[in-house]
């Protein structure tokens, strides 16, 4: 019997209203986080605007000023804020499943298996920080005076997605290996201090520590390129330099979930059911 | 019933099998232990950077290697006064109805956490003290020397302080879920608050007025800005036995505190499950 391909969009439609509905069955809950990331935005802000007292910009001449850093701070919250939102939860999930043996109610879904457990869950709460990040960007544009055009607008989408299928391919390949590890949680706290690198300005990485950093986290594991070319698109457009790393950007997503598709599948076909 | 009233044979007992316990999961500490030094790297380039942008001579009277040592002492505090699981571990028990065990056992709550707790702490030292013994050699240009005998006495009674702030300041959150039952958005909030305040994520030295002022009134900076402070000399002689008098009336208050809400908790508690 041959069966018609699911139509992965409103798989995804379907997906996102069950969580949607979960999440408001815990109204409250879902309050605290979305003050929760008020709170964080405005204590990251705070700890800038007293950073900007004593400094005119983050490095020498690196042309990092006080709204063009808020800009760069505002792309971090926007592309964490959609992590959380999307990735994140289904990749802590995951290793809970192979676990505990359900992973083979997913694998027996007529639908791929990594598109399946990457979305079956969407945390909305993660949304106030989409938002709060997107505020952010709005005010600091308007103390630059700068009115963004559609292509500068266009580009910090199309960045804004490659640097988050950079973070989601590093995900799904530390969540991979909870298949011959059983459990991962250091690998997720690896997660977060390996993005720590991402979440500053490029041109902070000098020196005999920042420059191997640099390269390293540029092309060997390329979570630098996620949050700076989006941030440097929006705060201060694409020099010849940057134009260059922006176009590696986009190979080096390709690579990435290339990559990771692979890792995946080699971690499916190693799983052996945990269930009786 | 009180701690003292048990045998101290029976507190040695339960000190020695957390020991044993805790001593289960000594890689997952060792390597935790280096990942936590992970964000320092990014801390060290990114106040590099800064002060290569400085308008004045330092900030807010740190130079360059002040800073840095800062935030690695600022560690050594947190390692000291965090409390991993402490609040959410209470709560928990009260919430599925374990804590009535100790309601029914002469063993005290309180006390039977902060012996599992010393002994954590304990396995943790031991363990971590290579990974931080290696950054702080690899670091030894960031400090410049070792302080005197006074100030380094002055320092390990404001860790051993710490340590005992941050256990009764987590428990008294614990404990509040004798009213609320679910404390994990509050410890978030605490968490924050935390962060900014306990001078993990600055020294709180740069804060201005009147934002100064309301870190100094809370206990939060005796956690890990105080201790750091004193190592790094920047708090001595008169200035040092009254931070620490006061640090040590902080913990009075929680410990106070806690007796009170396990008081008054455990009366209004009802036992569920079976």
């Amino acid at each position: 019997m041959s069966e018609s391909p699911p139509s992965y969009t409103r798989v995804l439609a379907v997906l996102a209203r069950n969580s949607f509905v979960r999440d408001m069955n815990f109204r409250g809950n879902f309050l605290i986080e979305v003050i929760t990331a008020m709170f964080w935005m405005t204590m990251m802000v705070s700890f800038y605007l007293l950073i900007f007292q004593f400094a005119n910009e983050i490095g020498e001449d690196t042309g990092w000023t006080k709204y063009r850093f808020f800009i760069f701070l505002a792309t971090t919250m926007i592309i964490n804020g959609l992590m959380q939102a999307f990735v994140l939860p289904n990749a802590a999930e995951f290793s809970e499943l192979i676990r505990l043996g359900n992973l083979d109610f997913a694998l027996v879904k007529p639908i791929d298996t990594q598109f399946l457990i990457s979305f079956q869950r969407v945390n909305w709460s993660g949304y106030a920080n989409i938002g709060c990040g997107i505020a952010l960007m709005i005010y600091s544009l308007i103390h630059l005076s700068h009115v963004p055009s559609w292509l500068e607008m266009s580009l910090f989408v199309v960045y804004v997605t490659c640097g988050l299928g950079i973070l989601y391919s590093l995900v799904i390949c530390l969540a991979s290996t909870s298949v011959w590890m059983g459990r991962n949680q250091s690998l997720y706290n690896f997660w977060f201090y390996i993005t720590t690198f991402s979440r500053y300005p490029m041109e902070i990485y000098r020196g005999p520590l920042g420059d191997p950093l640099r390269l390293i986290f540029t092309f060997m594991i390329p979570i630098m390129i996620a949050i700076n070319v989006p941030a440097q698109v929006m705060a201060k457009g694409l020099g010849e330099a940057e134009s260059k790393l922006a176009v590696f950007g986009l190979f080096a997503t390709m690579a990435c979930l290339a990559i990771s598709r692979w890792i995946f599948g080699l971690a499916i076909s190693a799983y052996r059911s945990a269930s009786s | 019933m009180p701690v003292t009233s048990v045998n101290p044979q029976t507190w040695w007992t339960i000190f020695r099998i957390s020991l044993e316990e805790r001593l289960v999961y000594r890689a997952d500490f060792a390597l935790g232990t280096l990942m936590r030094f992970i964000p320092i790297v990014t801390q060290v380039l990114l106040w590099q950077a800064i002060f290569e942008a400085l308008k004045g001579d330092d900030v807010a009277g740190y130079q360059y290697n002040d800073i840095v040592a800062y935030y690695l002492l600022v560690l050594i505090g947190r390692a000291f006064s965090s409390m991993p699981n402490l609040s959410e571990g209470i709560a928990q028990q009260i919430r599925d109805g374990q804590i009535k065990k100790f309601l029914i056992q002469p063993i005290d709550l309180i006390g039977f956490l902060l012996i599992t707790r010393v002994a954590h702490k304990i396995v943790y030292y031991g363990i971590a003290i290579g990974p931080f013994a290696l950054v702080f050699y690899l670091c030894r240009g960031f400090f410049s020397g070792w302080p005197d005998t006074v100030t380094l006495a002055g320092y390990a009674t404001s860790l051993v302080l710490a340590f005992l702030l941050g256990f009764f300041l987590e428990a008294f959150i614990g404990l509040i879920g004798f009213w609320f039952l679910e404390v994990s958005s509050l410890l978030f909030v605490y968490m924050l608050i935390n962060y900014f305040l306990s001078g993990h994520m600055f020294p709180l030295a740069m804060l201005p007025e009147p934002w100064a002022s309301i870190a100094q009134a809370i206990p939060l900076q005796y956690l890990a800005y105080f201790p750091t402070q004193v190592f790094l000399g920047k708090i001595q002689g008169e200035m040092l036995t009254w931070g620490l008098t006061i640090q040590l009336a902080w913990v009075i208050c929680f410990a106070i505190l806690c007796r009170i809400a396990m008081h008054y908790g455990v009366r209004r508690y009802s036992a569920f499950g079976g």
